[in-house]
């Protein structure tokens, strides 16, 4: 049988993420104008790499998540807070521009995200608390947590070798870039090429089983959670230093809720069971080169969510199998399979 | 097995306890406070050692709801209010509504519960406060709006609104541009970063603005989008801006962090802030009162936080029965770079 490319996952996300940049080539090619300056690549393309990187970091911990059947809402309040955690150090410190005081920020702030994904991660798999409400605890508090590390201000730093974080170049592309791979390629080789990924898998789709099959379920569920926050927190290190300053209140603000559309729309089930990485990477770019498009084509802002929902709608409906079924038919939409499968679980 | 069964139903009754207290706690305006810090959670109460103003002995209890910690503005106008209430003795129950609508409405549902004497609040958005506000009316709590308007044609929902004028402060911006290329004989691009969509602010500043620049037809927006007052959001969509369009002469901003983002934004595209772009913004806090003392922001149109005391002020004409002018207007200025400079040490917030 040949390879049919249509049934890769990735196929539609893909399909939609180039739809939306022929949109822009039709309307607005210098969309797709890239320059060399001060010795770094400078345009649209770059842009949605850069600030599309914290969104896909934490997505791809989303991603890890859902496919243990949970779901992380804390991130949002996570990326505040590591940012937060990080500004305050740095702005405490004698020398702003001192390394090693960027350095222990840094690593303060991961190991705050860390502990507080270990938190996520007790109140999931120790005291059995359904995912969306243990992490709901921490999305609500942590805001607080970041308001009341930044008293209610707005901290803003100096610190150059902090500035690299989000808004530093390598190689002519920014340094964010590189941190989202990296993030991207260690859960890939964790998931891919060590029996990690099947247990994740194993424990999404039916946690009893794979229990009595021996699988540490527990261990596994904590070490999720602890990734999820470390990405969080390396996504709030990114916003955070992007723009030189901490706001507990709006950094990272509904990027749970992004993160995990992107999620969605990278072909991954919210019923837990199999996931893709790529896909989700996929649908992190197409969330930002959405929101970029936007702001090119001059959407007037009244109507930018509106805008924005009908793109999803759309991608949604292209990936579903019985709507392309329906649509290709003509006729009656078939009784969807999804809905079938939604009633035996229940059962 | 044990955690797993309990912990749902201790949670349960927790969320009981707590609503039954703000129910229940009606009898306690007055009363010294005693046992008004059981009200909501995200209520907290700050009383002064000082003594009553009022006539009877009786502190006058003043619930407030404030937007949110949104900005360096924001923060001291909080601070003002909070002093102002102290330096009046008045307790002050302070909620904070993290930005969002439905946490204003449940906080001023509690306040009205708890029987407080004075309601004010910042709206988040201009529309949709109809309802509490009637229950507030039907209470007999007089409100104020502090800072943003709302939009309602039933003016006897609130006894006064205390705050700028924020279509002048578009206008004031709009009247230096105009001035500045008063001699300009070719069209000058100008590209807007709005506040949070259908806020008061975001709604006066750009039409403020629009009102006086039309006066210039070689005075054109070119493109506006929302930065969502923040920082991380203008430097994102300004940088979008320098990619659409390359020939931008000037920014209007509708706050200073936006605006700040926007210059790192320029800053990033190998533009000079200042220079190569022409920047204007509204609110003059502190980081935006260096930039501009940096020559990065041309000129910036003050929007004085600082409206506690007149705010406590009318708070105790209304509980006194004093008539109150239905519009207080803050006082407020504005700076150009050199202004800005010999200001910075004077500053207060």
């Amino acid at each position: 049988m040949p390879f049919r490319w249509r049934n890769s996952h990735l196929f539609w996300p893909l399909a939609a993420l180039g739809g939306l940049l022929l949109i822009n080539l039709l309307l607005k090619p210098e969309f797709f104008a890239i320059r060399y300056q001060n010795g770094h690549l400078y345009g649209s393309l770059i842009d949605i790499l850069n600030f599309g990187s914290p969104l896909a970091i934490v997505a791809v911990g989303m991603t890890l998540v859902i496919a243990t059947r949970g779901i992380d809402l804390s991130v949002g309040s996570l990326v505040a807070i590591s940012g937060a955690m990080a500004c305050l150090t740095i702005s405490r410190g004698a020398d702003q521009q001192s390394l090693h005081l960027v350095l222990g920020a840094v690593l303060l702030a991961l190991a705050v995200s860390v502990a507080l994904g270990l938190w996520n991660g007790l109140l999931v798999a120790g005291a059995g608390i359904q995912p969306i409400i243990a992490t709901l605890i921490l999305m609500v508090a942590g805001r607080g947590i970041a308001q009341l590390i930044t008293s209610g201000q707005i901290i803003t730093v100096t610190s150059k070798p902090y500035h690299f974080i989000g808004a530093g170049w390598l190689f002519t592309l920014p340094f964010s870039v590189y941190l989202a791979a990296l993030v991207f390629l260690f859960a890939a080789w964790m998931t891919r090429r060590t029996s990690l990924g099947m247990f994740i898998e194993a424990i999404g789709c039916n946690p009893a089983a794979s229990r009595l099959a021996g699988i540490r379920s527990r261990s596994i569920l904590l070490a999720v959670y602890m990734f999820c926050a470390l990405c969080a927190g390396i996504a709030g290190l990114i916003t955070s230093s992007n723009v030189s300053s901490a706001d507990g209140n709006n950094a990272g603000l509904w990027i749970e809720l992004d993160a995990i559309l992107a999620v969605v729309i990278g072909g991954t089930s919210l019923a837990g069971g199999r996931f893709s990485l790529a896909g989700t990477l996929v649908g992190a770019l197409l969330i930002q080169t959405l929101t970029t498009t936007i702001y090119m084509l001059g959407v007037p802002p009244e109507i930018t969510l509106v805008v924005k929902a009908f793109v999803v709608l759309a991608v949604c409906l292209i990936q579903s199998p019985s709507f392309r079924r329906a649509i290709a038919a003509r006729g009656v939409p078939r009784k969807p399979v999804a809905s079938r499968q939604e009633v035996s679980r229940h059962g | 097995m044990n955690v797993r069964k309990i912990l749902p139903i201790v949670l349960l009754a927790a969320c009981l306890i707590v609503t039954a207290c703000g129910g229940g706690n009606q009898p306690s305006s007055g009363g010294g406070g005693g046992g008004s810090d059981s009200n909501g959670p995200s209520t907290q109460s700050t009383e002064s050692g000082g003594g009553s103003s009022s006539g009877a002995g009786k502190k006058i209890v003043l619930g407030f709801s404030q937007v949110g910690a949104e900005s360096g503005w924001r923060t001291a106008n909080t601070e003002s209010i909070k002093e102002a209430a102290a330096a009046a003795g008045i307790e002050l129950k302070f909620s904070d509504a993290q930005q969002k609508q439905e946490n204003q409405i449940k906080a001023i549902r509690s306040f009205i519960q708890q029987k407080v004497d004075v309601i004010a609040f910042s709206p988040v958005v201009e529309s949709g406060w109809e309802t509490v506000l009637r229950e507030a009316k039907e209470a007999g709590i007089p409100v104020i709006l502090t800072d943003r308007a709302i939009d309602s044609d039933d003016e006897s929902l609130y006894v006064t609104f205390i705050g700028s004028d924020f279509v002048e402060e578009g206008r004031r911006a709009g009247r230096w541009l105009l001035e500045q290329f008063k001699d300009a004989t070719e069209p000058v691009n100008i590209v807007e970063l709005q506040g949070t969509t259908g806020s008061a602010p975001a709604i006066d500043r750009k039409a403020g603005f629009e009102e006086v620049i039309r006066e210039n037809p070689n005075l054109r927006i070119i493109a506006s989008q929302t930065g969502d007052f923040t920082r991380a959001k203008g430097k994102e969509v300004m940088q979008s801006f320098l990619q659409a369009h390359k020939d931008i002469d000037v920014l209007y901003a509708h706050n200073d962090d936006m605006g700040l983002g926007a210059i790192q934004a320029i800053e990033a595209a190998g533009l000079v802030p200042g220079k190569d772009i022409i920047i204007i913004t509204v609110d003059a806090i502190r980081d935006g009162m260096q930039a501009a003392a940096e020559g990065k922001i041309n000129f910036i149109v003050e929007c004085n936080p600082l409206l506690g005391p007149q705010l406590m002020e009318a708070v105790i004409a209304v509980v006194e029965g004093r008539e109150v002018p239905k519009r207080i207007v803050t006082e407020e200025g504005a700076f150009t770079s050199e202004e800005a400079k010999a200001a910075l040490p004077y500053r207060k917030y």
